[in-house]
Order: structure tokens, then sequence, then C-alpha cells
């Protein structure tokens, strides 16, 4: 139990996590929320498209620069790629569907605490443990 | 030309947020959701960190202040209704999460990281948000 606990890093990640979307809302007033920045992208709006495709820019060149420096943070895939494209469909159109995610909702609704955005982490934090549940213990199909 | 680079900035510093906080590694993510194996609490420190410094700013800051640096307005969601979309589109997520251990951000950090995996999940993720695009369109 509890053998591959990280808290320091886990923290550290956190608070940075913290400064940017703190960053993108007191400075451009946006919600760093990545399902809805992304989903703006697939509709764009004028006026409305800039600050979310620099900010998925952004994403990218820090998953660039943490590949080159410590390419250890990119761990492998638990699933085989099938069930990856299946969660992949599942996640884009669940978080349309219920207007945000882990970052939407997670940290910049709960930070506000936001009562929607409050019931949609429990529900999709519980959703997604019973998934694991069902795919390790009752299937046992994930390594 | 300001609010694009502080986006920027703002969309570096939370990739670099997601690798050292152990997002990026799915396995990480599905032992902190796997409450009857080897549970994993890391990622709730990753939420307590986010968290924290985000609402001491929002209600520290943002709530002072009539406008961003920016920007002419503040975006933030102001609705307070539970609906039924809200509720099934977390539960269609988690159930997505649990299944690959990647969600959004990650996945497209993960791009960089150059496996195939996460290539897969971000290209059906965007499917998945154009399906929900043209069903909405067609329901509304």
């Amino acid at each position: 139990m509890m053998e591959h606990f990280t808290p320091v890093p886990a923290l550290a990640g956190g608070i940075l996590i913290g400064l940017s979307s703190s960053l993108l809302l007191v400075l451009d007033g946006k919600i760093a929320g990545i399902s809805g920045i992304v989903g703006g992208l697939l509709r764009p709006a004028p006026g409305d498209t800039a600050w979310r495709a620099t900010f998925v820019v952004g994403l990218l060149l820090g998953g660039l620069a943490l590949r080159s420096v410590q390419p250890a943070v990119f761990g492998e895939s638990v699933a085989p790629l099938g069930i990856v494209a299946l969660a992949g469909v599942l996640v884009g159109f669940g978080t349309r569907l219920g207007n945000g995610c882990t970052s939407g909702h997670g940290v910049c609704g709960n930070s506000r605490a936001s009562v929607r955005s409050m019931v949609a982490t429990v529900t999709f934090i519980v959703a997604a443990a019973v998934s694991v549940y069902v795919a390790r213990h009752v299937l046992g199909g994930a390594a | 030309m300001k609010a694009n680079l502080a986006s920027l900035l703002a969309g570096l510093i939370f990739a670099v947020g997601l690798g050292i906080s152990g997002m990026t590694q799915p396995a990480k993510v599905i032992g902190f959701l796997d409450v009857a194996g080897a549970w994993d609490p890391s990622l709730m420190l990753v939420m307590v960190g986010a968290i924290g410094v985000n609402a001491a700013v929002y209600w520290g800051v943002v709530r002072r202040r009539e406008t961003p640096v920016f920007a002419p307005r503040f975006l933030v969601p102001t609705r307070t209704d539970l609906d039924a979309r809200l509720i099934l589109g977390a539960v269609i997520f988690g159930v997505g999460w649990g299944l690959g251990g990647f969600c959004p951000g990650p996945g497209l950090v993960s791009l960089a990281g150059g496996g195939m995996p996460a290539v897969v999940f971000v290209g059906s993720m965007l499917a998945g948000m154009g399906l929900f695009a043209a069903w909405d369109r067609v329901k509304a």
C-alpha cells in the first residue's frame, strides 16, 4: 500500500498548475479548462481563437521541454491502443457534454466553489474509479 | 498580443506542472483511481496544490478586480443549475479517464513524448469532441 506515493512532486506540479490557471485568469480573464479550450478551437468564434491556440501551443512546447529535460515523466500506456482509442472518444464527448474536465471543473471550478464543478468532479472521479475497478478487478483486462 | 503571450506562457507552465506532478503517467493516474488495489494518493496532492493557489488568487485578487490585465472582461462561468448533461458528461468522461489513464491536458502534453498511445488518445478525443459538436447541432 502506498509504495508509489510521491507527495513532493505531486504538490509541486499542482502548484505550477495553479499558478498557470491563475495567470490565465488574472491576465486574460479566461478559465484554464483544457477540454473547453480545445473544444472552442473546433468551433472557432471570431476573436476567441488566438488565445486558445497559443495556450495549446504552450502546452505542446512545455511537453517538448519536458521531453528534452526529463523524458521519464512520460509513462507507458496502461491499455492496448484499441482501448485508448475508445477512452479518447469518451473523454472528448463526455468533457464537452459536461462542460469541463479535470482542469476546468477539477481545478478552476472547485477553486471558485462552483456547485456544478464540485458535483462534476465527484461524479467523474467516482465514474473513473468504477471504470478502473471493472477493468482491473472484474474483467482483469488492463495490466 | 500581450494576452496571447500570457496564454502561451500559461500553457507552458501548465504542461510542466502536469509533467512534474505525475499526471502524464497513465499508470500513476490509474494508481490513484484504483482504490481496491495499491492506492496511490499522490494525485490528490496535485489537486490540493492547484486548487490552493488558484483559490487564493481567485478570492484574493480576481474578485477584487473589475477587469483582467490584458482583456476587457473576466469570462467566468456563472451557471449554478445541475442538469443531466453535466452529470452524464462527467460519467462518460470518467469512464474514459479510467480506461486510458489520460485526461485532456496530459494527453496533449504527452503528444510531445512521442508515444503512439498519446497520438491515438488525442486523435480520438478530438473525434469525440467533433462527434459532440455534430450531435449538439442536430439536437439544437
